[in-house]
């Protein structure tokens, strides 16, 4: 078994024995992206595991381990967490966990503490916690992010936004129930399997893929009917994850809207841009700028072939650039703004009225930072850049009812409903 | 909410084959229903709570409509309201959104209106119509309205016909937190125990309400023109919609049937044809399923039970007999927030008699009656010592003479080492406050207090059971036996009403939410007061007391969710008295100060308000005058309006930093005025802006100094209305420089502050970084003036002058980089020489605090709790308690750079872990910690600067504050605190 060795401040470290020994748990977030990264990690030796549990009993955990102020992601991540040390499922000396870390100046960096305090608390204090990030926070012998590993990360965003953009387009008008999502556990088993034999990332074999993924989706036969669009934004993991936020995009399904959630590729680059644009704000090495440019520019280039791939079917919308989305923010909010999603999420909410989603739902935490600011700070403001926006932001907590939160979701539909009952009689009265 | 139910019906005369249409709002509280003919003719209406009981209402009234109105008509039915939802979804009936609703009823009845604002139940509701439609709706965090006026009414021991009435003759207001429910009434307690009017509380209620609508979700839009107001509260209360009025300057309309409108917008869309009988049978089979998140019952059967009930029976307070006892006695008197609690007790320790009543919003006649009638049927008793505790402490020691008032923390730790001398925690669950604390070395440590968001207690459940229907005693036994009790889960009052209503929904009967609310009272305690998650942490001796205890529910669910027996004295909601009681009887001297039966006759108290104006509190004092030259001033922070007395000769870094800044005056300059908004970190930046400005040629404006009607004004353009307190007054400090007409005004962007080379990073929190943002985007009359607000990086010196001076250019002509270059230099060597200066300061009254042997208080947090408006003078509050108040900024550079648990990434908070570890070393120090509320950081900061000191055997202790702060519970924690240090 391996040995516990500590690192000078005790932190546990992640050994190169545990590498070999331990389950490594990974916390859910976004169901088809989260599916390929795990695939990722075990084609790089890590022996990872996705933690696909929901049920009351992950808040439980979380309420009992954590801070009750604390975010609600916090709270949902670490009880998913201690809910699996707990079920008796795992050798709780042959486990580690890991987790995200942003490095920003929103609580979030502060996750990975929150966690081993819960760790503590619950008196696992055996058990090793690896931070993923790129800023060099905490390093672990048994650990490292090599580039390939980010490459293939890479890939696996550009595809998860990839499948994930072109079921939300197809589910809703498909003629046969189901067939949109099979299409997605089609590509995801693919795409594993390509990630498996070393293939299926590098600018060329990613081209290929997207290409034929789009043309696999517009196979499906459709039917375009007018439908609301609403536009899903907010803090990354309750827009994402829906056992955050109370089954969201079932839920707007059911009401009979098309969904766009914006991918994940976009707040990859705005994380790289961030630096880029710290330096230009207040001043830095030009030769770190040059390396984080050259790494923004890799990552541009994969967006853009997702973007081209999308284009050669005129009936899916492809997502809009960076740059352009970058744009729309010009005048409205600082590009210094980047804790949590920052600019970025108010500029999602413009691009998102400029291309017919001005239906919104802005989902956050109760009680998030970031989003006082570049969510609910700026609805005010894009409502005046866009007049024809529709927002609504929900909060989510442990005891936020989903009766509340429907109720105030359904008074925007109802607003949107009758904006697309009036277009479409004039779309009718017109011909 | 004031009339109960009503309703009329006129269907004569229907003609053959109309086609009815109904309109059907379930709201939270009440249910209303419209009927139409085919001329849109109101030809039913009705009005009515539902208790809850939604399905069976539902039934009810589709009945009466089809035996007394339909007369065999067709009828097109469309529900709505938030707790019609459900029911229309499984029903399948045609639903409406509310808000949606109300709008179309407007569109045909008002045409003109441009804002609309609805109150009902739960939710507040504002629209605007004219000018680019827009409709808000309270968040999850401002719920309760006509719930949150019933439950101060019952707070009041009024009815809110009553309040109304009342509340017309007002003659001042006194600030009420306006964010919700649960803080508004721990602002309303102390005003009752402090003696002020209830016409005058009445009238503050009613402005509460209105100000938090309005800066809850007039989010910077202006609501002006014609407004309509509509709902329950705002029908039944002139006095309400006065309050909106004046704090809107408009004369709004409440129009004909503005309790219908929303059932009325329902009805005018009803276009679907609904077979009655077929909605009667679905709705009778609505909410048979159990749906909803149970957890394991409280007791299986009888047995467990009965053996539950023998083992608590066995811990008995000795009793002794009030009727034929003659000889010395003892009283002690708890007035809590809700009941005045007293004990008198004969020198064994016998309790002789009891009392436990309702304190009706005043606890002084209570007490006088009750004197008087032991002084008259049993004159062989002679009351030798007597003393007080609770929040009427202060008011009934000058009232009556009492002896002592004690603390109590003190009074309820004396109390629980009678039952269980070796007790190393107890935790009492009052009506209103939750108190608990570990015993360490025989002295009470480490208190927790429940924060003023969590407070649901015993009147929680107390509330709970009257809006269900029940006693408190019948709802308790309901859920002892309950099969499937709900998951609740662990939020104030206002979240737990929609939860409620959804595990209704859900099907969960009476029983299953009796003790899904005694689980939430207990978790609450457990997870989010003490913060504990297992039995060990607590202690092994536990006393349990308080009045809610009694509850054998809660009882039950605390021993099962910590695994460990507990002792419950039978005199658990008397803990209090009975512990004062030990206490008097303990300090007793020779005769007792307690007024004699002859003065008692003649007792009299009246009451008066007035504002202090002795400093920039501005205390709103309420004076108790009784016979005999006794007065009692309540409401003060200080000891000023007292004793007179100045507090110069004190130590308070607060006052003197405040001071400081007030130096920085504008000087007159070539390139005209620049505003800087005095909030958040422009608090500390001060020294180096004014001089970087003023350098420049600039004169150098600041806001004035935080007001509450600075406060006020700048509400309407809050955004999110969750954002701690700190940020919310800086739209009041931008209002007051554009109103002073300054052109130019300077708040930028910082996502660094600087690297005090503490920490692992030098960030602002997000919100201190970009609230300029929030400003700028949410301030239209910032429209042509300059609101220089770029991102700013200080942290890096060298680039810093060419960066700023490019930002300058943007708004400025003709400021040569050298210049800017030569201001940079002087502003940050100023903001170095304030820095020196402050903690040079500090350090003298360290020294000084030493020699006159005084303890010392590191009162922590940011740097902006300067301000009075937000640190509600507890500074004051401090030194008049003898200790010396030093800021934390003092200390920090004490010590280097340590490893804490948390990321540490933050330049103020890194001085909160410098400043604690620098305590852990020192005798005499102690640290408060002062949170705003809504600080999403401080939830991380706070458990870490626990943890360090603990660490060191430090006492922790945190005082949580917001727009406004219930001082009483402050006093608590501070008095605790000394009496903890005294040992």
């Amino acid at each position: 078994m391996a040995e516990l060795q500590f690192d000078k401040t005790g932190r546990l470290l992640f050994t190169k024995e545990m590498k070999k020994e331990y389950t490594i748990l990974c916390p859910m977030m976004l169901p088809i992206h989260f599916e390929l990264f795990v695939d990722v990690f075990r084609n790089c030796g890590y022996n990872v595991e996705l933690l696909t549990t929901s049920g009351p009993n992950i808040v439980t955990e979380g309420l009992k381990y954590v801070h009750n102020d604390t975010c609600y992601p916090a709270l949902l991540v670490i009880g998913q967490f201690i809910d699996a040390l707990h079920s008796g499922k795992y050798d709780l000396d042959r486990t580690a966990l890991i987790i995200t870390q942003t490095g920003g100046g929103c609580r979030a960096s502060n996750y990975i503490h929150l966690l081993r305090k819960a760790l503590h608390k619950a008196g696992l204090d055996q058990i090793p916690v690896i931070s993923l990030n790129l800023s060099g926070l905490e390093s672990n012998p048994g650990f490292s992010i090599t580039l390939p590993m980010i490459r293939k990360m890479a890939a696996a965003v550009v595809y998860g936004d990839a499948l994930m953009l072109l079921n939300n387009q197809v589910k809703p008008y498909e003629l046969e129930p189901g067939a949109s999502e099979r299409m997605v556990q089609k590509w995801t088993k693919d795409l594993c399997a390509q990630f498996r034999q070393g293939k299926g990332m590098g600018l060329k074999s990613e081209e290929a893929n997207l290409f034929q993924i789009v043309k696999d989706f517009a196979s499906i036969p459709m039917q375009k009917v007018p439908k609301v669009k609403v536009g899903v934004v907010g803090e990354i993991y309750v827009k994402y994850a829906a056992f955050a936020n109370n089954h969201l995009e079932d839920f707007l399904a059911e009401q009979n809207c098309e969904v766009n959630v914006p991918g994940l590729m976009s707040f990859v680059q705005f994380k790289v841009d961030n630096r880029l644009e710290d330096i230009k704000l207040y001043g830095g090495s030009k030769a770190k700028y040059m390396v984080v440019k050259t790494l923004m520019d890799y990552v541009t280039k994969m967006q853009d072939i997702l973007i081209r791939a999308v284009k050669t079917e005129p009936k899916f919308a492809p997502p809009a650039t960076y740059k352009h989305i970058k744009s729309l923010v010009k005048g409205v909010i600082g590009y210094g703004d980047k804790m949590g999603e920052g600019w970025l999420l108010t500029a999602e909410m413009l691009e998102l009225a400029e291309s017919g989603f001005e239906n919104i739902v802005c989902a956050q935490p109760f009680g998030c930072l970031p989003n006082h600011i570049c969510g609910k700070g700026m609805v005010h403001r894009i409502k005046k850049v866009a007049p024809n926006s529709n927002i609504v932001p929900i909060d989510y907590d442990p005891s936020a009812t989903r009766v509340n939160q429907e109720n105030r979701i359904k008074l925007m539909l109802a607003v949107a409903r009758e904006k697309l009952a009036a277009e479409t009689k004039q779309e009718v009265s017109g011909k | 909410m004031v009339h109960i139910h009503e309703w009329s019906i006129n269907a004569a005369g229907l003609r053959e084959g109309v086609i009815l249409k109904v309109g059907l709002d379930v709201g939270s509280t009440t249910i209303k229903c419209v009927v139409l003919d085919d001329q849109n003719q109101i030809i039913y209406k009705s009005y009515e709570r539902h208790l809850s009981q939604i399905t069976q209402k539902i039934s009810e009234l589709l009945t009466k409509i089809r035996d007394e109105v339909m007369h065999g008509a067709d009828a097109q039915i469309t529900i709505s309201g938030s707790a019609g939802m459900g029911v229309a979804e499984t029903c399948d009936l045609p639903f409406m959104q509310e808000v949606y609703a109300t709008r179309v009823a407007i569109g045909k009845l008002i045409p003109d209106a441009d804002v609309i604002i609805e109150l009902g139940g739960e939710d507040a509701k504002i629209l605007f119509l004219s000018g680019g439609m827009e409709v808000r709706m309270n968040g999850t965090c401002a719920g309760g309205t006509g719930a949150f006026i019933d439950q101060m009414a019952t707070l009041l021991d009024i009815s809110p016909n009553e309040m109304d009435q009342l509340a017309e003759q007002y003659e001042k207001i006194y600030t009420i937190a306006s964010r919700c429910g649960v803080f508004a009434k721990s602002d309303i307690q102390p005003l009752l125990n402090q003696g002020a009017r209830k016409s005058d509380i009445s009238a503050s209620i009613f402005a509460a309400v209105a100000n938090q609508t309005i800066a809850g979700l007039a989010q910077g839009r202006k609501i002006a023109g014609n407004v309509v107001y509509l709902g329950g509260p705002l029908t039944f209360l002139p006095q309400l919609r006065q309050a909106f009025d004046t704090a809107l300057h408009v004369k709004g309309i409440c129009p004909e049937n503005s309790l219908y409108f929303v059932a009325l917008g329902a009805a005018f869309s009803s276009d679907t044809s609904v077979d009655i009988d077929t909605a009667l049978k679905n709705v009778a089979s609505y909410g048979t399923k159990a749906a909803f998140l149970s957890i394991d019952p409280l007791f299986n059967n009888q047995e467990e039970f009965d053996a539950f009930q023998k083992r608590h029976e066995s811990c008995r307070a000795k009793r002794g007999n009030l009727n034929t006892y003659k000889g010395p006695a003892y009283l002690g008197v708890d007035a809590g927030s809700t009941t005045v609690k007293t004990v008198l007790m004969g020198p064994g320790g016998e309790v002789l008699d009891s009392t436990y009543q309702s304190n009706s919003g005043n606890p002084v006649p209570i007490i006088r009656e009750y004197l008087l009638g032991l002084y008259k049927e049993h004159p062989d008793i002679q009351i030798r010592s007597s003393a007080v505790t609770g929040y009427g402490e202060e008011l009934l020691k000058n009232a009556f003479g009492i002896d002592f008032g004690i603390v109590e923390t003190v009074a309820h730790f004396t109390a629980a080492k009678h039952f269980l001398p070796d007790v190393d925690f107890v935790i009492d669950i009052g009506g209103q406050d939750m108190k608990c604390f570990k015993i360490h070395n025989g002295a009470v440590d480490n208190i927790f207090l429940n924060e003023a968001c969590s407070s649901g207690c015993g009147s929680f459940l107390q509330t709970f059971a009257n809006t269900l229907g029940y006693s408190i005693e019948e709802f308790a036994r309901l859920g002892l036996f309950a099969k499937h009790p709900v998951d609740l889960g662990s939020r104030c009052t206002v979240f737990m009403n929609s939860s409620v209503k959804q595990a209704q929904k859900d099907g969960a009967t009476m029983e299953d939410i009796s003790a899904g609310l005694s689980v939430s009272v207990v978790k609450n305690a457990i997870y989010k007061v003490i913060r504990a998650s297992s039995a060990s942490e607590l202690g092994k001796n536990i006393v349990v007391q308080g009045g809610t205890f009694l509850n054998n529910a809660v009882l039950r669910v605390f021993e099962k969710e910590l695994g460990v027996n507990v002792v419950r004295p039978d005199i658990s909601g008397l803990m209090g008295a009975y512990g004062a009681a030990l206490y008097a009887a303990k300090k007793a001297g020779d005769s007792s100060t307690l007024l004699p039966l002859s003065e008692l006759e003649h007792f009299k108290h009246e009451v008066k308000v007035t504002s202090c104006g002795l400093c920039n509190n501005n205390c709103r004092l309420t004076i108790n005058i009784f016979g005999g030259n006794r007065r009692f001033i309540g409401g003060n922070r200080c000891e000023k309006p007292v004793t007179k007395r100045s507090s110069q000769s004190e130590q308070n870094m607060y006052a003197y930093k405040l001071q400081l800044l007030r130096s920085y005056q504008p000087k007159p300059g070539p390139r005209g005025k620049i505003g800087l908004p005095m909030g958040l970190n422009l608090y500390e930046l001060l020294p180096f802006w004014y001089t970087f400005f003023t350098q420049l040629g600039f004169e150098v404006v600041t806001s004035p100094l935080s007001s509450r009607e600075l406060y006020i004004k700048g509400q309407a353009s809050i955004p999110s209305d969750t954002v701690c307190f700190p940020a919310k007054l800086m739209h009041g400090h931008v209002d007051a420089l554009i109103e002073q007409g300054i052109q130019n005004i300077f708040y930028p962007c910082m996502s660094y502050n600087f690297d005090e080379k503490l920490g692992d990073n030098h960030y602002n929190c997000p919100v201190v970084a970009y609230y300029p943002e929030v400003i700028a985007a949410n301030t239209s009359e910032l429209h042509g003036l300059h609101f220089i607000h770029d991102y700013v990086g200080i942290h890096r010196k060298r680039d810093f002058p060419v960066k700023m001076h490019a930002i300058l250019e943007q708004y400025f002509d003709g400021i040569p980089l050298a210049e800017v270059k030569q201001a940079a230099k002087a502003a940050y060597d100023a903001y170095d020489a304030f820095m020196k200066q402050i903690r040079q300061k500090g350090n003298e009254m360290i020294e000084e605090a030493r020699k006159q042997n005084k303890p010392i208080i590191v009162l922590s947090g940011r740097p902006y709790h300067l301000d009075p408006e937000i640190n509600h003078g507890i500074d004051k509050l401090i030194t008049s308690l003898g200790a010396a108040v030093i800021s934390e900024d003092v200390i920090s550079p004490n010590v280097k750079k340590f490893r804490v648990g948390v990321l540490n990434q933050w330049t103020y908070h890194s001085r909160l872990y410098a400043a604690a570890e620098f305590i852990g070393t020192q005798k005499d120090m102690n640290l408060v910690q002062l949170v705003s509320f809504g600080c999403g950081v401080d939830a991380i900061t706070t458990d870490e600067v626990r943890s360090i000191l603990e660490k060191h055997d430090k006492i922790y202790t945190q005082i949580k504050i917001d727009e406004i702060t219930n001082l009483g519970a402050v006093k608590i924690r501070l008095r605790s605190l000394f009496a903890a240090l005294e040992g």
